[in-house]
């Protein structure tokens, strides 16, 4: 909520000279849609100024290459594919138009976009209204399963569930006591809520859970740091879950590693820092604090260093880094591209019928898939933090994981299934039997 | 030459071989031992440890430092271990002789945070006896921490001959760790070693008591009681202290963003929206500075940010000016428009870093002596907080000295107070305009070298003080520069006892809420200035 207040305000000022911008942009691909008569056109809705725009830059330079590589495969049904991008600068409501522009007036046949889960809720009435399919790859909080959209990034339970699992082993240090760490906003609130039940469940006490939210962009973490090293010391193994957003994990990181807070004593597991966030620090501190992801750069393998390495040379940058949502539109794009191919057409209810049960290589070496729920499977990886910015990959599922829509930890939310191949529907209530329940 | 160091090479790895052949003759609990380092698991690595430290080998501390500094190799194929030295030549553990060519498929032994946490524990009572009195120090923590019974001997040895105090002490409560969690020692012994825990009165104190088991005899848990309300009630003073820390630094983080505005807003009365981004500015120039110094001259680093300071300050400066005379100078008298204009200004100066710096984080090292903390009794006192909480008065008196004492001061309060008599007096008033506005982004550059050692160096940067500088300017009066230092410290100090009771979110809301009714009450803030000037 907060966020979204003061970023709003802040769009709305910035918006006049921003959607120049924007338009500058337009005129380019306007132009260039002149000249190649057929074309397959993509949208990319990803911020390229504001807040948001040190996490969704990338995104949006991930899909220009990957567009580019298909197109030196020679496209898609024979046609070349045109990247239609827009700056929808931080700010939730314009996210909302320049959806609309993109699926109305440029006519794209898929959207890849989005990184906040305000900004896709906010998209979410014009996908539906304009019937249009929509790419989100972002690790959300579960809780919402559309037929326009497409979840590539982790749900809870590839991400959450399984990094606490990990705390509670014997490798991951015998965990007893939890902070719950998170911006103010509906992602860490939903998840700490999903994690809060699911440490009950498994017999954690009331007192051994503190749950902390700060502000968007806080910047003096002195006090919570200290409250996390008094109550990490009273006897019983610590750790922080940390779904710390943004800007915030820098000066957070900083604070730690001054106070001493060592992984050794109190780990440090997150869910929102990839190696782009690590890339504004000195990681020598940090060593060995954790983070859960369905891909880290530094995972071996043929898929992962080929796709380094082209990253590298489109972006001219040798120190470039790749992260965890950029898998997951390589993903996403993948399937798309298949179950275009499949239908031999773009027309948005051929290719959403397609795509579920859609294979695509994820670039850790496992085959994922498009589920019914319009999630995919994953593997969920623990790494720690080494001293070069990288991570070290410390455990692993067996196997991939499922992502499910509706945590089954939450009691509004338990009864409820999407599927939308059998049973066409988001959010089936098996009690009731009825489409249409709600979520909390 | 070349023939002859070869050979010489051969006939040492012959002799290696041959070494290494006896070696394993008589394979003893050591050879053992570091052949579980050998299967990348992280379980096996445990053990290891473990059985290395039972194997009591000399040679265990040397591979186990290796260990712990990520040096040590291991080859799958053939299960050998290899320690690298600081010049990355390898050794075989178990022989002690150089190798020459690793086999192909050696890798790092790996390392997780429980396997950091042993590691950590037995170098601790291996390095009880070390030569330097720091690492003494540290391994007396270390084993405070683990309370590992086997290090129990080790501990009375070095305990004989310890002469250092501050050792001393340490060690004496790591052996009173340990006695107070066996299982074996007596009720009395017991109750003295909680007697040593109580006297320690830290946080880690209060934990291990707390954390005693509780089918312990009476007198014991009487005790243990006695000392763990007598360690709270000394640590609520010291988290006393900590907040009023804590809000000094705060205070000083706020008056460093503030001061800036102090001048363009306080004094020549400019709504400067843009100041946040001069804050950029300067935590930019940080970054570049440090950049030309990690490329041409590394041993400079620490100095990197006493060489950043004026830099900062002319960039800032020469933007501060060059916007004071481009933009602002037409716009006097007219706070609606000028408040718009370096709006749009603030968004140009971030969009334009971001193209030129692009949009992710820049990492701005800390120089060595901004980094770490001590204890001061009861509370951390981190080094970076610390030098800010310096530098912030020192440019505070600074300024003030300049303003007071100089020629340059003394126009400017001439020019501000009265502009027309200031004028007829023969100052030029327009050069004093853009120097006055100049010196205010300046010191907001400045305070950009400072806050790029605690915070994100990002385009949006600036954004997160302009709200929080224009609060401490007109809480604590508008045009006087007391007033902006006592305001940032009231606004710390109250920020920070708020935070543990109200939370971080609520906490600022509270503090904008009294701002509110304050200004309500008295609308020139807390140091109004009086008299004609104000009527001006």
């Amino acid at each position: 909520m907060l966020k979204m207040n003061c970023a709003a305000a802040r769009g709305s000022q910035a918006r006049s000279w921003l959607s120049a911008a924007a338009g500058i942009a337009f005129g380019v691909a306007a132009t260039s849609s002149a000249m190649a008569q057929d074309t397959i056109k993509i949208g990319i809705l990803h911020s390229l100024s504001g807040t948001m725009a040190i996490s969704e830059t990338t995104l949006k330079d991930t899909m220009l290459f990957l567009i580019d590589e298909q197109n030196k495969k020679g496209g898609v049904l024979g046609k070349k594919l045109e990247a239609v991008v827009v700056d929808p600068a931080s700010n939730w409501p314009l996210f909302a138009e320049k959806a609309r522009e993109l699926i109305s007036k440029d006519k794209v046949s898929v959207v890849f976009g989005c990184w906040t889960s305000v900004s896709r809720k906010s998209v979410l009435p014009v996908f539906k209204e304009l019937n249009s399919i929509l790419f989100y790859p972002v690790q959300y909080e579960g809780e919402e399963s559309e037929r326009n959209v497409f979840y590539t990034g982790a749900a809870p339970n590839q991400q959450a569930i399984p990094a606490v699992d990990y705390l509670m082993s014997q490798d991951g240090g015998l965990v007893k006591r939890w902070v719950l760490a998170g911006t103010d906003y509906v992602y860490p609130r939903t998840t700490n809520k999903i994690l809060e039940a699911y440490l009950k469940a498994k017999g954690v006490k009331d007192e051994d859970i503190m749950i902390n939210y700060t502000p968007f962009g806080h910047a003096d973490w002195q006090t919570i740091v200290a409250d996390v090293k008094k109550f990490g010391s009273a006897g019983k193994k610590t750790a922080v879950v940390s779904t710390i957003n943004g800007d915030a994990n820098v000066p957070f990181y900083k604070e730690l590693g001054n106070q001493g807070v060592k992984a050794t004593d109190i780990p440090v597991v997150a869910f929102s820092v990839g190696e782009e966030e690590l890339a504004g620090l000195d990681t020598k501190p940090l060593l060995g604090h954790l983070a859960a992801w369905n891909y880290f750069q530094s995972i071996k393998g043929p898929g992962n260093s080929e796709f380094i390495k082209k990253w590298q040379a489109f972006t001219k940058n040798p120190k470039r880094v790749t992260n965890d949502p950029m898998e997951a539109h390589v993903i996403g794009f993948q399937m798309w591209v298949k179950a275009v191919e499949k239908v031999k057409s773009t027309d948005p209810d051929k290719v959403i019928d397609a795509l579920p049960g859609t294979e695509a290589e994820n670039l850790t070496g496992g085959t994922s898939k498009m589920l019914a729920n319009h999630h995919i499977t994953k593997p969920v990886f623990i790494g720690e933090v080494r001293g070069d910015g990288q991570f070290d990959v410390v455990w692993q599922t067996k196997g991939l994981v499922p992502g499910d829509a509706w945590s089954d930890f939450l009691p509004g939310s338990k009864d409820l299934e999407a599927d939308w191949v059998t049973l066409k529907c988001g959010n089936y209530n098996t009690v009731t039997k009825k489409c249409g329940g709600q979520g909390s | 030459m070349h023939g002859f160091r070869d050979r010489a090479l051969a006939l040492v790895f012959a002799a290696g071989v041959l070494l290494f052949g006896a070696a394993f003759a008589n394979a003893g609990p050591y050879e053992d031992a570091l052949a579980g380092l050998t299967t990348d698991s992280f379980s096996d690595t445990a053990n290891a440890i473990n059985a290395l430290t039972a194997s009591a080998d000399p040679r265990t501390g040397a591979v186990l430092e290796a260990l712990k500094d990520q040096r040590l190799l291991y080859s799958t194929g053939t299960k050998r271990v290899f320690v690298k030295d600081k010049s990355d030549r390898l050794t075989d553990a178990a022989t002690g002789q150089p190798v020459a060519a690793p086999p192909a498929d050696t890798g790092n032994v790996r390392l997780n945070n429980r396997v950091r946490g042993m590691l950590d524990a037995a170098l601790g009572s291996l390095t009880l006896m070390a030569k330097e009195p720091n690492r003494r120090f540290d391994a007396a923590q270390a084993v405070f921490k683990s309370r590992d019974a086997g290090a129990l001997p080790n501990i009375d040895k070095a305990l004989e001959k310890e002469t250092d105090a501050r050792v001393r002490k340490a060690l004496t409560e790591a052996r009173a760790a340990i006695v107070l969690t066996s299982g074996e020692t007596s009720p009395e012994d017991k109750i003295a070693a909680i007697a040593i825990i109580r006297d320690r009165g830290d946080q880690d104190a209060l934990g291990l008591i707390d954390g005693l088991p509780a089918d312990l005899p009476p007198a014991v848990r009487l005790a243990a009681a006695s000392a763990s309300a007598k360690i709270q009630g000394n640590l609520a003073v010291w988290s006393a202290l900590q907040n009023a820390w804590y809000g000094l630094s705060l205070g000083s983080v706020l008056l460093l963003a503030a001061i800036g505005l102090a001048i363009t807003f306080g004094v020549m009365g400019v709504i400067n929206m843009a100041h946040g981004e001069m804050v950029m500015l300067g935590a930019y120039t940080t970054f570049v500075v440090q950049e030309y110094i990690r490329a041409y001259n590394p041993a400079l680093f620490d100095y990197s940010l006493i060489i950043a300071v004026p830099l900062a300050f002319t960039v800032a400066g020469a933007v501060g000016i060059a916007i004071e005379r481009g933009i602002i100078r037409f716009l006097y008298g007219r706070p609606l428009e000028t408040l718009l204009a370096t709006w749009g200004l603030s968004l140009i100066l971030q969009q334009a870093v971001r193209t030129v710096f692009g949009p992710t984080n820049k990492e701005v090292g800390n120089p060595s002596w901004m980094s770490g903390a001590f204890e001061l009794g009861g509370i951390t006192i981190t080094y970076n907080r610390l030098w800010i909480i310096c530098f912030a008065l020192a440019v505070f008196v600074a300024l003030l000295v300049m303003l007071r004492l100089t020629r340059l001061g003394l126009e400017m309060r001439a020019v501000t107070q009265n502009r027309t008599m200031a004028a007829a007096m023969g100052i030029r008033t327009a050069r004093i305009d853009a120097l006055t506005f100049g010196l205010g982004s300046g010191i907001a550059g400045i305070a950009g070298v400072a806050l790029s050692q605690i915070d994100n160096v990002s385009p949006n940067l600036g954004q997160g003080y302009i709200i929080d500088s224009f609060m401490v300017v007109v809480f604590g009066g508008v045009g006087n520069l007391w007033g902006t230092l006592v305001g940032a410290f009231t606004l710390g100090i109250a920020n920070k006892f708020l935070e543990p009771y109200a939370g971080a979110v609520l906490g600022k809301i509270a503090i904008l809420v009294l701002i509110i009714l304050f200004i309500q009450k008295r609308p020139r803030g807390m140091f109004a200035l009086k008299g004609r000037a104000v009527e001006a």
